[in-house]
C-alpha cells in the first residue's frame, strides 16, 4: 500500500487554485462582451434622451424632412428610414433567390469540381472589404446603369442595393446550403421511394423543411444589409429623400450617422446628438430582426429529433 | 429451393454489388413469389438491405454503388429498361427503417406523391382508404391537418406505410420496419403486414428472426453477401438445409 501511494503525486492545492484561476478569468472574457453592449446601450439611450429633449419625438419618428444642418432645422427620420429600406430591400429582392438557387445547387446537385470552386469563391466575395464594393457601384456599376436607364443618378439606391446585394450572398448561400444539407436523407429517401423527381423532392420536400434556416438567413442578412455604411455612403450618395426611385440619390442612416462623425460637429451639439438618435433606431431594427430570427429558429427547429 | 414457384414478382440474376472495391452482395439469383410476405434475415452487414433496395433502385444514390447481372420487376430489366426509374419507384413502394413522414400534415403525407405523379381521383378519399388500410384512420381521422411528426413513432410508421398504399403499388419493400418502434407498435405493423398481403407483394428485411418467422411465408438467409438459403419460412426455421442456416437460427452467431 504505501509503496503504491509513493508512486503517484498528491494533488497539490496550486492545481486546485489554477482551476479557479481559468474560470475566473474565462469569466471576466465573458462579462467584457456584456458590459460593452450594456455601455453601448446606456450611451445610445442617454444621448438619444438629451436630442429628445430638443426634438420631439414625435417629429422626429414621423417627420417627412430631414434637414439637420441648415435652417429652418428639421428632424424628421423618415427619409433616412426609408432611403436604408429602399437599399437594403432593394438588396435583398436580389439576393434572395439569387442565395437560395446558389444554396439548392450547391447542396443538391454540385458534384466534386463544382463543389471545390464555388464555396472558395463565395468566400472570397465575403472578404473583400465594403470600401472597395463602395468604390466599385460608384464607378462600375453606377456608368452600367446610366448606359441602361440615362436617367440615373451619380449617386443612387439601386447601385449600392447592388453592390450590397453581391456582399450579403454568402451569408445567405451558406446558412441556405448548411440548412438545406440538414434535412434527414431518410426524408429524401421517403420522397423518392414514392416515385418522384429529384426536382419534386427539392421543391416539395427539402426546401420546405429547411424553411427555418432559410428565413434565418433572409433576417441576418437584412440586418447585414441595413447595418452596412461603406458601400452605401459612397453609392447612394448624402441627399435625405423620401423616395421610393432607386435611380435617385438617397441617404441611409449608416450613411448620414458617417457623414457627421467624420464632419467636425461640437461635440454636444443637436447634431452630434441626433446621429444617437438615428443610432437607436437603427439599433432598435437590427434587435427587433435579431429577436425575430431567433424566435423563428426556436419555432421550427424542434421538427426533426 | 423454390424456383419452382411459377408467378414471381421481382427476380435478381446472378447479382452482385460493390461498394467501390468491396463486394456486399455475391451472384445471387432470386425470385419473390407475388401476394407473399418474403422476409430477408441475416447479421448485420450480410447485404441483406442493399438487396432490398436494389429492388427500387434506391441504391442509386449511393455514388460508389456499382453491380453486374439483372434485377428484374414483371420480367422487366428496371437497370436496363428505357422506363423512367420513378416509373418503377412507384409500382415499387418502400417503408424505412425508422419513421419518416413529411414535416407537412397527415393528409399531405398521403396526398404528396399521388398528387405529383397525376392521380386524378378523389383525395380525400385516397386519404381515408389508405389509412384505414394501414389500421391508422381511426386514430388520427380528427386531426388529418396535423404535423405528420406529431404522431407516435408507432403511428408516424403506419403513416408511411399509407403512403406507400396511396401510390397503389404492386411491391411494398420494408426495410426493418420495426427497429425502432415499441413492441406493441411492432404487433400493430405484423398485423397489418397480415392484411396486407392479401392485396401486395411483401419484402420485408429484419433482424428479428421471430418476426420473420411470425410475418412470412418464405425466407432468404444471407450471410456475407452471399444467399446462403431461400425457401418456405417454416421449413427454413423447422428443416434448414444448410448448416449456416441452422446455427444462425439457433442464435449461435449474429
Amino acid at each position: 500500500m504505501s509503496s503504491k501511494s509513493q508512486l503517484w503525486a498528491k494533488v497539490s492545492p496550486w492545481q486546485r487554485w489554477r482551476e479557479e484561476l481559468v474560470l475566473r478569468a474565462l469569466f471576466i472574457c465573458a462579462l467584457i462582451s456584456v458590459f460593452t453592449t450594456l455601455g453601448i446601450i446606456y450611451i445610445l439611450f442617454g444621448e438619444s434622451l438629451q436630442f429628445f429633449a430638443h426634438v420631439s419625438p414625435l417629429d422626429f419618428f414621423f417627420g417627412r424632412e430631414w434637414a439637420p444642418m441648415f435652417e429652418p432645422r428639421s428632424f424628421g427620420v423618415l427619409p433616412l428610414v426609408s432611403g436604408t429600406m429602399l437599399i437594403a430591400v432593394g438588396a435583398l429582392v436580389i439576393a434572395l433567390p439569387l442565395g437560395v438557387g446558389i444554396a439548392i445547387y450547391t447542396a443538391e446537385y454540385a458534384t466534386g469540381r463544382w463543389q471545390k470552386i464555388l464555396k472558395p469563391t463565395l468566400e472570397i466575395l465575403a472578404g473583400i472589404p465594403s470600401v472597395v464594393y463602395g468604390y466599385f457601384a460608384l464607378n462600375k456599376i453606377t456608368p452600367l446603369l446610366q448606359a441602361i436607364y440615362p436617367d440615373t443618378e451619380v449617386f443612387n439606391a439601386a447601385s449600392a442595393s447592388l453592390v450590397i446585394a453581391i456582399m450579403i450572398l454568402p451569408t445567405i448561400a451558406s446558412i441556405c446550403d448548411d440548412s438545406i444539407r440538414a434535412v434527414p436523407k431518410a426524408v429524401r429517401d421517403g420522397a423518392y421511394a414514392l416515385g418522384t423527381r429529384k426536382s419534386e423532392v427539392i421543391a416539395h420536400i427539402v426546401v420546405p423543411s429547411a424553411l427555418s434556416g432559410i428565413l434565418a438567413s433572409f433576417i441576418l442578412a437584412f440586418s447585414r444589409a441595413i447595418g452596412e455604411t461603406m458601400a452605401v455612403t459612397l453609392a447612394a450618395g448624402a441627399t435625405p429623400k423620401l423616395t421610393l426611385n432607386p435611380f435617385e440619390g438617397v441617404q441611409a442612416m449608416t450613411a448620414y450617422i458617417a457623414q457627421v462623425s467624420m464632419g467636425d460637429v461640437s461635440h454636444g451639439s443637436i447634431e452630434y446628438q441626433s446621429i444617437f438618435a438615428v443610432g437607436l433606431v437603427l439599433f432598435l431594427m437590427t434587435l427587433g430582426m435579431n429577436l425575430l430570427s431567433q424566435f423563428i429558429v426556436k419555432r421550427y427547429a424542434r421538427k426533426y429529433e | 429451393m423454390v424456383n419452382s414457384h411459377s408467378s414471381s414478382i421481382l427476380e435478381t440474376r446472378n447479382l452482385n454489388i460493390y461498394y467501390g472495391e468491396k463486394k456486399v452482395i455475391r451472384n445471387v439469383s432470386l425470385k419473390v413469389p407475388k401476394r407473399t410476405v418474403t422476409a430477408m434475415i441475416g447479421p448485420s452487414g450480410c447485404g441483406k438491405s442493399t438487396l432490398l433496395r436494389t429492388f427500387n433502385r434506391m441504391n442509386d444514390f449511393i455514388d460508389i454503388f456499382r453491380f453486374e447481372g439483372e434485377v428484374l420487376f414483371e420480367g422487366t430489366d428496371i437497370y436496363r429498361s428505357k422506363t423512367d426509374v420513378t416509373e418503377f419507384r412507384r409500382r415499387v413502394g418502400m417503408v424505412f427503417q425508422k419513421p419518416n413522414p413529411f414535416t407537412s400534415s397527415i393528409a399531405k403525407n398521403i396526398t404528396w406523391g399521388p398528387q405529383i405523379n397525376g392521380y386524378r381521383g378523389d383525395l380525400n378519399e385516397l386519404v381515408e382508404s389508405s389509412l384505414r388500410k394501414a389500421a391508422l384512420w381511426d386514430e388520427v381521422k380528427d386531426k388529418l391537418n396535423d404535423s405528420g411528426l406529431a404522431l407516435s413513432g408507432g403511428q408516424q410508421q403506419r403513416l408511411c406505410i399509407a403512403r406507400a398504399i396511396a401510390m397503389d403499388p404492386e411491391v411494398i419493400l420494408m426495410d426493418e420496419p420495426c427497429s425502432a418502434l415499441d413492441p406493441q407498435s411492432t404487433l400493430a405493423i405484423e398485423d397489418l403486414i397480415h392484411e396486407l398481403k392479401q392485396n401486395y407483394t411483401i419484402v420485408i428485411v429484419t433482424h428479428n428472426m421471430q418476426q420473420a418467422a411470425r410475418v412470412s411465408e418464405f425466407t432468404a438467409f444471407l450471410y456475407n453477401g452471399d444467399l446462403i438459403e431461400f425457401d418456405e419460412t417454416s421449413k427454413i426455421f423447422s428443416h434448414p438445409a444448410e448448416k449456416l442456416t441452422r446455427d444462425y437460427i439457433v442464435g449461435r452467431f449474429g
